[in-house]
């Protein structure tokens, strides 16, 4: 056994996964599941791109209380689409798709996920899904919000609904293909030595997501095949006037979705804990509460879903049920945010653009977190349900912290990923231009929701106008903040400097091998003998 | 290979097993014991797929790790069954089967509010 | 390291012992993906049942219980060769997974038959829900969700008893050309554990379906 120091410190990999083939084929037909990321990464920032000009739209449109840009039919479609590409096709399999595909094997010392094929089958489905859903732009759009609630998908609905939901219905198989392959290559892909208890905190995550992915996701698939066959046979599964029961459709969609919105965040938190502990030189204060607290999260988030229907009819027991167990979930994620916290203190901080990213994670997602729990408040929610408090959010959470955190290990990994180093300068004014402009959009969102001002209109009562002006303004501020990595990352791909193996100085597997790593990651399948971050080690051995 | 291998008469004893579990279940069905045939169907069918799980996927010579996924499933499914449950049998709203067996929902009252247990 | 590049382990797995543990739980993962995908119809099975039990029994005796409980033993029956054959892959008896193989194809394709006999019969007598049907009832919508799901339910089931077929079919004629050994059977191992629980949906499917207002 030939140790594997040797294969850090060799400079120049003659032979790493970028050239170990060239031409489209060799892209298309990999099986490498470090290639297989790169695929996801171009799709979905593609999908990205395409979310955020209906959002452009949308913000547009909001900039008067008269509803002069666009129709009212248009503006359904806009934000029905907004919200259908940016979840289903960007939020879900950002982080795990292309993060968790390129890290986890490597962070655990394997060669590849457990089953190859299966990763880029998914990766094929999933671009089925989405061609389906371009289709359906194609068509005329889709209107129902990204919630396809019955009976207004099922039944009135002039548009294409029913493509819509084939095209969630493939795309769901291969966010079910990632989950599936993350479970099984955690559980018996680890390097010999490397137990539970020192894996990375972002693998945890990955696991615990992929649970989600795994339990949840067939469930909603099947109930959007229902809405499907019920608007094709014209039967009435969930239509009242036929017997059928909406609510009941309320119930499968958001056992799936409200789990879902942890399949979103999850992997996020586990990109913070490994920037935290890099950038504060310490080990992650709590570890085994950090770890279990994923979990934790992925269980309850499965108790809790009937918060999104207090008022559409569900019973007042069930609500008050609901309602409750709204309130575990917050124990996990408090755990998890003053850990985080806890970690930095008396740490060694430095400032780079990863760690920017996780300040902003941090107080965003708080914000978001702590007014969730307003939401799950059941009298609360009678009055805030469906206004732009709601809106608000879910966007601190998703934007304000799924994306941050999607940041963040985007500007942490590339020097990995694609073995050069960007422009600390150029990143840093991005970062703080994208938190600026972030909270400059979301905020009065809270305010002019909290006033009354429902969610899903385009026209509005003059006296909201001032919020929605500032929304704008700050989404225009925004959308440069996300420009800007646009253009020098991609700069850096042709004229960046060659990263070094272990650019940050950071503990962890993936950081042993070269940048960018070889084809088969590990010449030799790594020991591990000592605990994740173990910070202090690695100072000891710098003196 | 550490495959587990079970001899074949255990095989053919829970096919038996299987088959007379299924006669029991149609036989039961024609008597009337009231509210219970329900909870009858559904445990002889619970039981049998035991059957099935434990002997002929192998789960019982199986390690720790499979049960444990297996059971997982299973009570996920519980839980989305329970709370959909729970929710359409506390609905103040609904009005409960008559004898046609059919429930006319009550014009939409939203249940919030005025709810007949807070009353 | 001998054993790996053997040509039987892919180039991700330590042994071949690492391999077929993973396949296997990769199979037991996939199987929660189907024990919730069915669970979510079964569990709006019950939410409507609770709501129109009387319906239920209605739309239920339309159905023919014999064979439901035809059916029912055919796929038990199938389920023992699907046992079998696995047990001969064991033991490394080629012929013993070809001919149990074979037989539990056989038994698939009889409970489809059946299945065929049985939705004629349901669209003679319009039971097609959204397409043909009608009954005479003053809750004939109820009555007609109960054939969504009936058809909805059977329907996926059938589907899976497809795909299940078309496996054990290319099993065959790998087996067939020596493909498989006793250092190596995961195919068939996994195939079998696809086919029980194709079998243990049905085992609730018929007294869910079939059974219901009898007494
Ligand atoms: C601390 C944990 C959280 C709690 C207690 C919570 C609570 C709630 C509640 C009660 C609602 C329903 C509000 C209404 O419709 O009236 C809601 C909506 C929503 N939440 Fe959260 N939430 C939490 C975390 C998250 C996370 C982590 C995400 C996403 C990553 C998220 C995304 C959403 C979305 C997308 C909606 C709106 C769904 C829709 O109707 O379109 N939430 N949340
Ligand atoms: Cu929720």
């Amino acid at each position: 056994m030939s140790n594997t120091v040797a294969a850090a410190s060799r400079p120049e990999p003659d032979n790493n996964y970028l050239t170990a083939g060239y031409g489209l084929k060799s892209w298309l037909l990999t099986t490498d599941h470090k290639r297989i990321a790169i695929l996801y990464l171009i799709m979905i920032s593609v999908f990205f791109v395409i979310g955020g000009l209906f959002a452009v739209l949308i913000r547009l449109e909001l900039l008067t209380p008269a509803g002069d840009l666009v129709s009212s039919d248009t503006y359904n479609k806009l934000f029905t689409l907004h919200g259908l590409v940016m979840i289903f096709f960007f939020l879900i399999p950002s982080i795990p798709a292309v993060m968790g595909n390129f890290l986890i094997p490597l962070m655990i010392g394997a060669r590849d996920l457990a089953f190859p094929r299966i990763n880029l089958l998914s990766w094929y489905v999933f671009a089925i899904g989405g061609m389906t859903t371009f289709a359906v732009v194609l068509f005329g759009g889709v209107d129902t919000g990204w919630t396809f609630y019955t009976p207004y998908s099922s039944t009135y609905s002039k548009t294409a609904v029913g493509l819509t939901a084939i095209g969630v219905f493939i795309t769901g198989f291969s966010s079910i293909l990632t989950g599936l392959n993350f479970v099984v290559t955690i559980h018996k892909m680890r390097a010999p030595g490397l137990t539970w208890f020192r894996l990375p905190l972002f693998v945890w995550a990955h696991y615990a997501t992929s649970l989600i992915m795994l339990i949840g996701t067939p469930v909603v698939a099947i109930t959007i095949l229902l809405v499907f066959l019920e608007r094709v046979f014209g039967v009435g599964i969930f239509d009242p006037a036929l017997g059928g029961d909406p609510v009941l459709f309320q119930h499968l969609f958001w056992f799936y979705s409200h789990p879902a919105v942890y399949i979103m965040i999850l992997p996020s938190m586990g990109v913070i804990s490994e920037v935290v502990a890099c950038f504060s030189r310490k080990r992650i204060f709590g570890y085994g509460f950090v770890a279990f607290s994923s979990l934790a999260i992925a269980v309850l988030g499965f108790l809790i879903w009937g918060h999104h229907m207090f008022t559409s009819g569900q019973s007042i027991f069930a609500g008050m049920v609901f309602s409750i167990l709204t309130m575990l979930v917050a124990i996990p994620s408090a755990v998890k945010v003053f850990n985080w916290t806890a970690t930095m203190y008396k740490g060694s901080i430095s400032y780079e653009t990863p760690m920017i990213y996780v300040f902003g994670f941090l107080g965003l997602f708080t914000v978001g977190g702590l007014t969730g729990l307003f939401l799950g408040a059941l009298g609360l929610d009678v009055h805030v349900h469906d206004t732009y408090f709601v809106v608000a959010h879910f966007h601190y959470i998703m934007v304000g912290g799924a994306i941050m955190g999607y940041l963040a290990a985007l500007h942490f990994w590339w020097p990995k990923i694609t073995g050069k180093l960007y422009s600390e300068a150029w990143a840093k004014l991005s970062a703080i231009i994208i938190f600026i402009g972030f909270n400059l959009t979301f905020f009065p969102q809270f305010l002019v929701g909290y006033l009354g001002m429902p969610r899903r209109y385009h026209v509005y009562p003059d006296e909201f106008q001032i919020f929605q002006v500032l929304s704008t303004a700050g989404a225009s501020i925004l959308a440069i903040g996300y420009a800007f990595p646009a253009f020098y990352l991609t700069w850096s791909l042709f004229r960046g400097k060659a990263a070094p193996a272990n650019p940050w100085n950071a503990k962890g597997l993936e950081w042993t091998v070269p940048s960018p790593p070889p084809k088969h990651n590990f010449d030799t399948i790594p020991v591990v003998e000592e605990e994740a971050y173990d910070y202090s080690r690695l100072e000891e051995e710098v003196v | 290979m550490s495959a587990h291998k079970i001899p074949a008469r255990i095989y053919y004893l829970i096919f038996a097993t299987l088959l007379l579990l299924t006669m029991i279940t149609v036989e039961v069905a024609f008597y009337d014991i009231g509210i219970l045939s329900f909870p009858v169907a559904l445990g002889i069918a619970c039981f049998k797929s035991t059957l099935v799980i434990l002997y002929f996927m192998h789960v019982r010579y199986g390690t720790g790790l499979t049960g444990l996924f297996v059971s997982a499933g299973f009570i996920f499914l519980a839980i989305l069954m329970v709370f959909t449950l729970m929710d359409l049998n506390t609905r103040d709203w609904q009005v409960q089967p008559d004898e046609s067996g059919i429930s006319l929902a009550a014009p939409f009252d939203h249940g919030y509010g005025i709810g007949k247990q807070l009353r | 390291m001998s054993e790996a590049h053997s040509g039987l382990v892919a180039h991700q797995f330590e042994t071949a012992e690492q391999q077929r543990e993973t396949a296997n739980l990769g199979m037991w993962s996939f199987l929660i993906t189907e024990v919730m995908m069915f669970g979510a119809l079964f569990t709006a099975y019950g939410f409507y049942r609770t709501k129109y039990p009387a319906a239920f029994a209605a739309g239920s005796d339309h159905l023919d219980y014999l064979m439901g409980a035809f059916n029912t033993a055919v796929l038990i029956c199938s389920s023992l060769t699907m046992a079998l054959a696995v047990q001969a892959a064991q033991h490394g008896k080629r012929k013993g997974i070809i001919l149990f193989l074979l037989l539990t194809i056989l038994l698939g394709g009889v409970f489809l038959g059946v299945k065929v006999l049985e939705y004629a019969d349901k669209y003679e007598h319009h039971l097609i829900p959204g397409i043909h049907f009608s009954v005479d009832s003053s809750y004939a919508a109820q009555i007609e969700l109960f054939y969504c799901f009936y058809f909805a339910m059977t329907g996926l089931h059938a589907l899976h008893m497809i795909v299940g077929i078309t496996i054990l079919g290319i099993l065959v004629a790998l087996s067939h050309r020596r493909r498989f050994s006793t250092d190596y059977y995961n195919p068939v191992e996994m195939a079998g554990l696809y086919w029980h629980f194709v079998d243990i949906v049905w085992i609730f499917l018929f007294p869910l379906l079939y059974l219901i207002g009898r007494s």
